[in-house]
């Protein structure tokens, strides 16, 4: 079932309720705000909004600058340009100063569709995890968002935030809370756990539900935030099934799968299969279509689960 | 030109000190250590001078004081002619010059924030300072605060593409709190900017990009100061003080040095013979 608000809707309710309470929440665009839909917050705090036309790495020091003095910006972009574009203004001007800057990263691997591969994201993750001390999110869906949103802007220090943008599948119940430090357990499992992030979360369950019936006991574990890992989470996974399925939407190469293979090795290893995109560049299409093409459908996890279960014997 | 009364004789003859105390602080900072980014350093200590002794509302007793002037070395590599004059004004003892580079140092190559008490922006990667500067111009007119940015970017620094993203946003937002100054010495690492990428016309540029741009001798601290009296007399538009400079200014030996004196080994001897200072 599908969300009844967009993300960017929730996004833009979340920003107003945060920056009546808290003077120093401000928003730059880079020319996107008709995309991420921040123009309430323009209408409502004109002072406190920016648009600095198409320049990504001039709305990033702009940010650094600005959190110097106390403010807490949000800023935004599709998700390559949020991150790709402009990671070395990211990396030194607001990490590397130790700056309070919130970066927003839409449209994230497959959802970037039509506007296919120089729009695509599967790196945008990997890339913000190799930042010392950035802390890594993608919200399932509006329950969630709305819950962490307060968090992150709490949160001192550079947050990433991987934002499907439009209405994604509803996992969660309006009004439940999440911790931005902690992953979401949705289903224990004997046999093997999915760990999934974004829109393969609610693939993984009905992966799940597919497997039970074929006698399989699969759990599914939500690791939202893959920067800092839920590493009790991880391993009490890999204790109590004994075989990992990683679901993502981004490159298998240093996304949820490198985040999560970098516990179970180090401190109690199992298997570890995956469903994601293989070293491969994005394209253009619907998502049943890149779905297809990367092998990211709810058989593809359901495939991967026997396969890595098959590894334990 | 520049409207207003040139500085006082006794003010000036201050600061002309004043900067050559610090370009000695520069040059036995770089000195003890051995080599490192004296050219660039020396080509804005005059500047420097006059914004720490003089024009800047800076306080070394309350170096986060909210309301103080903040200033953004974009070209961070000029780090050790910012310390000289933070040591000088006493933000840290001046015993902590000889720690340039060193392990565990507060007094790293490139101007950090998080390391050294009384800088307010890092540094180091080019082209990231003045969109920095903006945006802590921008806070300053939404907290209706009356204190100024004032940023200097190094001519090399300025083929930068960030420089002119920047440069077309503080102009259009009519940041009349930033002072930009371009230290235009026309040397970079590989040789003259004006055979590798050449900048000119500078000034004409700067219109374009609807700044208020005035054009110094670099070295002419009573220039120096009626540009920043002009800047802050100019309201509604952002200010560029281009600075002709030399690199390496006011030490001979690295002034001969030309482009080679952007970063070079100096002698014990030179170093104390040009100090004034016995081999301890």
């Amino acid at each position: 079932m599908q969300d009844i608000k967009e993300m960017r809707q929730v996004y833009c309710d979340c920003l107003l309720d945060l920056a009546k309470d808290n003077n120093d929440i401000v928003v730059i665009e880079a020319d996107l705000m008709n995309c991420i839909k921040t123009e309430r917050f323009k209408a409502q705090y004109p002072e406190r909004f920016f648009n600095v036309g198409i320049a990504e790495a001039n709305m990033v020091g702009i940010a650094a600058g600005l959190s110097t003095c106390g403010k807490i910006p949000f800023i935004s972009s599709f998700a390559p340009f949020a991150t790709r574009r402009c990671y070395d203004q990211i990396f030194i001007s607001v990490a590397y100063s130790k700056q309070n800057v919130k970066i927003v990263g839409t449209d994230p691997g497959i959802s970037a569709e039509v506007n296919g591969g120089t729009h695509m994201p599967f790196e945008d993750m990997g890339i913000m995890r190799l930042i010392p001390e950035c802390v890594c999110v993608e919200p399932t869906d509006a329950a969630m968002l709305k819950s962490l949103m307060p968090q992150i802007a709490n949160y001192k220090g550079l947050v990433y935030i991987r934002l499907f943008r439009k209405k994604t599948e509803k996992v969660y119940d309006d009004g439940e809370k999440f911790d931005l430090f902690k992953a979401r357990s949705i289903k224990k499992g004997k046999d093997v756990t999915i760990i999934a992030s974004g829109i393969m979360v609610s693939r993984a369950m009905e992966a799940a539900e597919i497997l039970q019936g074929e006698g399989i006991d699969a759990g599914v574990l939500n690791t939202y935030t893959w920067k800092p890992m839920d590493r009790q989470a991880v391993l009490s996974a890999a204790k109590g099934s004994g075989a990992i399925v990683v679901a993502e939407n981004h490159n298998i190469c240093g996304g949820l799968t490198s985040a999560v293979t970098e516990v179970v090795c180090s401190e109690y290893p199992v298997p570890v299969l995956s469903v994601g995109v293989n070293d491969k560049f994005g394209e253009v299409g619907k998502m049943p279509y890149l779905s297809n093409v990367y092998r990211m459908n709810v058989s593809d996890i359901v495939e991967r689960c026997r396969e890595v279960i098959a590894l334990k014997k | 030109m520049i409207a207003g009364s040139r500085m006082d004789k006794e003010k000036l003859l201050f600061l002309q000190n004043k900067a050559t105390e610090i370009r000695k602080i520069t040059i036995e900072m770089i000195g003890r250590l051995g080599s490192g980014h004296v050219g660039g350093s020396l080509s804005i200590i005059d500047l420097l001078t006059d914004i720490y002794y003089n024009a800047g509302n800076v306080n070394p007793e309350n170096p986060s004081d909210p309301n103080r002037d903040r200033v953004v070395i974009s070209k961070g590599h000029a780090g050790p002619g910012l310390y000289a004059v933070l040591a000088s004004k006493g933000y840290f003892p001046m015993d902590e010059i000889k720690t340039l580079n060193k392990g565990g140092t507060h007094l790293p190559s490139h101007c950090d924030m998080n390391k050294t008490v009384g800088v307010d922006m890092t540094a180091g990667s080019l082209g990231q300072g003045l969109s920095c500067a903006i945006g802590m111009a921008l806070a300053g007119k939404l907290d209706k605060k009356d204190y100024r940015v004032y940023c200097v970017i190094g001519d090399g620094e300025s083929q930068e593409g960030q420089i002119w993203e920047a440069l077309m946003y503080a102009g259009n937002m009519k940041l009349d709190n930033l002072t930009i100054f371009i230290d235009y010495n026309r040397m970079q690492i590989d040789g003259y900017t004006d055979e590798i990428n050449s900048l000119d016309p500078l000034d004409d540029k700067y219109r374009a990009f609807n700044l208020n741009t005035i054009r110094i001798n670099g070295h002419d601290i009573a220039a120096i100061d009626d540009a920043i009296n002009a800047a802050k007399a100019c309201k509604d538009k952002c200010t560029a003080v281009i600075m002709d400079t030399i690199k390496g200014y006011g030490v001979p030996w690295a002034e001969e040095l030309k482009v080679g004196s952007h970063s070079f080994a100096i002698t014990e001897q030179q170093w104390r013979e040009f100090c004034g200072k016995e081999a301890e």
